[in-house]
């Protein structure tokens, strides 16, 4: 759950998050490629979720797994209902719903790591 | 869209769902509804008898997002009672409660989405009622 792949989900929806703040600012619309990037984003929680997954099934699973499995389906639907939230709202406001998801996601990640470490064993 | 002949629904012009921003602050007040109230059922279903007052709280205030959600999106008269006295009670809740959590720690073993002011949340909490009162004030009905 600790490892590179956390870490690289947690800068790219930083990065993300302010750049659709910067656009928003800017009073832009969401774009296509602001829809693509979230839901690539989207993909590498997907990966992120399954290495989880995997994890388990492992020898030291999260004692609160029920926790556990509530915030994996909580991160992996984000990307996805951010990025159908915003097409439905193709003005600048739909870039600020896809910032609130983005920056949400590192929260998650970062609540799931600490589930995954504080209880396992 | 300004001139279509259809007559749009009577939906109040101080619903939130209804322009851009207030989407987006409902998007903001769903997650928080979502997780204090979900947080608050795991708390009670699984070891609800380490902290009974604190998942209680946790529970109120799940019911209390919730609320205002349901209040700032549908707007009218109803609606902004509705929020403006959800809005209040999270106010009030994250005063009182960050308050004794800090005072009296022993009452509050297990954190609550209020406890400490809502650091736990980046104190989301703290701001959030704020906005949503000031959405309430922004939006009044003018003469």
């Amino acid at each position: 759950m600790n490892g590179p792949l956390s870490l690289a989900t947690i800068v790219v929806a930083l990065v993300l998050g302010v750049w659709y703040v910067i656009r928003c600012a800017l009073n832009k619309a969401p774009s296509n490629t602001d829809l693509w990037s979230m839901l690539g984003l989207g993909l590498l929680v997907v990966v992120l979720v399954v290495v989880a997954i995997v994890g388990l099934f492992g020898p030291d699973r999260p004692a609160d797994w029920t926790t556990f499995v509530g915030y994996l389906i909580t991160t992996i639907a984000f990307a996805p209902v951010g990025v159908y939230l915003a097409r439905l709202e193709p003005t600048r406001w739909g870039l600020l719903i896809l910032a609130v998801a983005a920056l949400t996601l590192p929260v998650l990640v970062l609540r799931l790591q600490q589930i995954a470490e504080v209880t396992s064993g | 869209m300004a001139d279509n002949p259809t007559p749009t629904p009577a939906r109040p012009r101080d619903a939130a769902i209804g322009s851009g921003l207030g989407r987006v602050l409902l998007l903001v007040y769903g997650i928080f509804a979502l997780s204090a109230s979900a947080r608050a059922l795991v708390q009670i279903s699984t070891h609800f008898s380490e902290a009974p007052l604190a998942y209680l709280l946790s529970g109120f205030a799940g019911l209390v997002y919730i609320a205002a959600t349901v209040g700032l999106a549908i707007g009218g008269e109803r609606g902004r009672i509705l929020a403006f006295v959800s809005c209040s009670i999270e106010l009030l809740g994250v005063l009182v409660v960050g308050t004794l959590s800090i005072a009296d720690a022993v009452a509050f073993p297990d954190d609550t989405v209020w406890s400490h002011y809502g650091s736990g949340y980046g104190y989301v909490p703290l701001v959030l009622p704020f906005i949503g009162l000031w959405w309430l004030w922004r939006n009044r009905p003018r003469p």
